[in-house]
């Protein structure tokens, strides 16, 4: 850190240790012991099946994860990239979602794939390799997984520009106001496409919700290596509202999402939402945390699990029974299965198929590609 | 209405994006300039006027901005036409346009569409500044997904540019820029159009095939006439297409003439002369009297505009081609 210390801030000052509490304006509703506060602009009254339901949520997407890793370890998938702590980001900006709004995700938005009601089966061909994305997009509102950093927030303002043409917002009717959310990390954020969308986005005052799990790390790269500010603090030089929430309280992130959407939809344009996490796995299953993260602040970070605070909560103040956990249980084991079994029954891609998909309608070209292979593959047949 | 009027290439561009405004109110143009300018060369000249700001939509200067955002646009089911002011600047949005717009229909497994148009203004010969006149249509035509058109001509000009903006794969709409607004043709709105991705023969010849298109349809056509006065029948091929390419009249003339030539502005290393050279190989090898010969830009960057003309493939060098082609 020493070359930065003839410039402005130190940068422990600014960001704080790497184990910090996300700052002053961090938003929170539900402290890491599991204590309810309250937020002055963020507050929300959530009732009791509401904060069920959010765990029950966080606990079956964190099953999701847990059972992808554990394919990935068995052979049955390439890679996956895990969410493992990211559960309340996710499930928080999540639920937050009306079934009109547009998810622009990036690959590891497993838990908001999961709220828009895309089977978490579906999830795992890309990472097995018999497809690129299993799900018609305009099926849930939930876009293909774009593995080029920071590619989608682009087309997510372009999407949200059209809403605009389309009439869909700032109607006044809670059932036709729609807004964007675009979902992507700390790396992210050094991307010239997120910055161009920001512009974009800010100029146009397109209805779109920028969404940035900060969950400290871009693979092997600290968040200082991407920024020198708070990352929600650069939403200000664009011309629109930043806000830092605390990305492991999934009642915050709810509020502060569901906030930010609702200010898109009404027409009042673009925001950005820092959800201040932690990855508390590697990047994807490739990569080792332990060659560049100190075991320390992992240690730290599990004190803060999203799942656990969310627990406490229910438990002390006697929201929950035994049965529930014993049927969320049940249910998770359940999901498990289906995705462990699911897996090794998703078919292969035809390989003649795949000529088809590069265009809307099979060129001349193409076709006299397909054919010919058709016919060498057709001459194996009997040979052995 | 309106038949049989002289127009340029700019005018026949104009019109055609104006017809397909009207046909179609899903039709957006966006790029730097396009709107109260009319765009640098004037080709979108008074639709924002009449189509509004929602149709016309002057952008931030950044490319990658707004190839990404007409992304987002067709998913929404606009069917954006961009406008990237010159060839040179395509290159910042080179990823969104290669791995995005290029490769979303069959990420998709064909559950989306990306009606998206790019237009480019490329090649030479204006005197232009650096990164203003380039030819970056191998670097598309090398990319599946990417159709890569090139309009030669007024009459294509207007035709084309509604054909691709109806087409629902993603279209690089190549413009040569030095002929917008040089020479005029006589338009018949009424007439049928030739389809989209179609090569054409411009002038029919026995002695020799010469391929070329966009800005070197004229460079070959003017070589025709010249050969002819010596007794060479030279037969012109505007591609018209180069991706995919149209390879019918191509093979079926080079069966004819057995030479061929193959003319350019782009580097003739891993250019669409190679492409079409190996091609015609393969399918007339028995017909051939010559190699097929390539006439383009030497591998290096576009020079200073003062020497462009030494640089630029021209009815000299054309000839010469078809002279070696005859040696053999």
């Amino acid at each position: 850190m020493s070359e930065h210390e003839s410039f402005g801030p130190d940068l422990a000052e600014v960001f704080g240790p790497s184990q910090s509490d996300g700052g002053p304006d961090l938003v929170q509703l539900l402290t890491p012991e599991g204590e309810r506060v309250h937020h002055p602009e963020f507050d929300h009254d959530f009732s009791a099946e509401e904060l069920r339901g959010l765990y029950r949520d966080m606990v079956l997407t964190r099953r999701i994860d847990v059972e992808a890793t554990a394919l990935q370890r068995h052979g049955e998938l390439g890679i996956w990239a895990q969410l493992l702590g990211q559960e309340a980001a996710q499930i928080g900006a999540g639920r937050a979602l009306r079934p009109q709004d547009y998810v622009f995700p990036t690959y590891r938005e497993h838990g908001v794939a999961y709220c828009k009601g895309v089977d978490p089966l579906r999830l795992l061909g890309l990472f097995r390799g018999v497809d690129q994305g299993g799900w018609d997009p305009n099926e849930n509102n939930f876009g293909l997984y774009t593995i080029v950093i920071g590619a989608q927030t682009l087309h997510a303002t372009g999407y949200a520009m059209g809403m605009q043409r389309d009439g869909v917002v700032g109607t006044g009717d809670p059932d036709r106001d729609s807004a964007v959310i675009a979902h992507f990390g700390d790396g992210a954020s050094s991307q010239g496409d997120v910055n161009e969308a920001f512009i974009f986005a800010a100029s146009y005052n397109a209805p779109v919700v920028f969404f940035c799990q900060n969950n400290q790390w871009a693979i092997s790269e600290p968040i200082e290596r991407q920024t020198r500010i708070p990352l929600y603090q650069r939403a200000l030089g664009f011309g629109f509202p930043g806000i830092r929430v605390d990305g492991n309280d999934v009642l915050a992130t709810y509020a502060v999402t569901k906030a930010a959407l609702q200010r898109a939809r009404e027409g009042n344009g673009p925001s950005f939402v820092e959800a201040y996490t932690y990855r508390m796995g590697a990047h994807t299953t490739t990569d080792d945390p332990t060659r560049y993260r100190l075991n320390d602040e992992l240690e730290h970070w599990k004190l803060k699990d999203p799942i656990e605070r969310l627990k406490v909560y229910l438990r002390r103040n006697g929201l929950v029974d035994q049965e529930f956990f014993d049927d969320l249980d049940a249910e998770a084991k359940e999901l498990g299965h289906h995705l462990r079994e699911g897996c090794k029954a998703l078919p292969d891609p035809k390989p003649l198929d795949q000529f088809g998909y590069v265009f809307s309608e099979m060129t001349d070209e193409i076709a006299a590609q397909r054919d010919e292979f058709a016919a060498y593959l057709a001459s194996f047949e009997g040979s052995h | 209405m309106s038949t049989n009027q002289k127009i340029t290439l700019a005018k026949g561009l104009n019109m055609g994006l104006r017809k397909a405004m009207e046909d179609d109110d899903k039709v957006l143009l966006m790029g730097e300039d396009v709107g109260k300018l009319g765009g640098v060369f004037r080709i979108t000249d008074g639709l924002q006027k009449d189509f509004g700001e929602d149709r016309v939509i002057d952008s931030p200067l950044a490319e990658s901005g707004i190839v990404g955002t007409a992304v987002g646009m067709a998913l929404r089911g606009y069917r954006p036409v961009i406008e990237i002011q010159f060839d040179g600047f395509v290159y910042p949005a080179y990823d969104q346009i290669v791995c995005q717009v290029a490769k979303y229909t069959y990420r998709s497994q064909g559950k989306v569409k990306m009606p998206i148009v790019i237009r480019i203004p490329f090649g030479g010969g204006i005197g232009a500044v650096e990164h203003h006149s380039e030819s970056p249509e191998a670097q598309f035509a090398h990319t599946p997904g990417l159709k890569v058109v090139a309009c030669s001509n007024p009459v294509d000009g207007y035709w084309m540019i509604q054909q691709a903006i109806a087409h629902d794969d993603p279209v690089i709409f190549l413009e040569p820029k030095r002929q917008y607004h040089a020479d005029k043709a006589e338009l018949d709105e009424t007439a049928t159009p030739e389809p989209l991705f179609t090569s054409r023969v411009v002038r029919a010849g026995t002695d020799a095939t010469v391929l070329a298109y966009g800005p070197t349809v004229k460079t070959a056509l003017k070589a025709a006439e010249a050969a002819a006065t010596e007794g060479r029948h030279l037969e012109v091929i505007d591609l018209r297409t180069l991706s995919p390419l149209d390879m019918g009249p191509v093979l079926e003339s080079v069966r004819r003439t057995g030479r061929c030539v193959v003319t350019h502005e782009a580097h003739v290393n891993l250019g669409m002369g190679a492409e079409l050279a190996a091609r015609i190989t393969e399918h007339c090898f028995y017909s051939l009297e010559a190699p097929v010969l390539r006439v383009g830009a030497f591998d290096m960057p576009y020079p200073p505009s003062r020497i462009e003309e030494e640089y630029l493939p021209d009815l000299d060098r054309v000839l010469d081609a078809v002279d070696r082609t005859f040696a053999y």
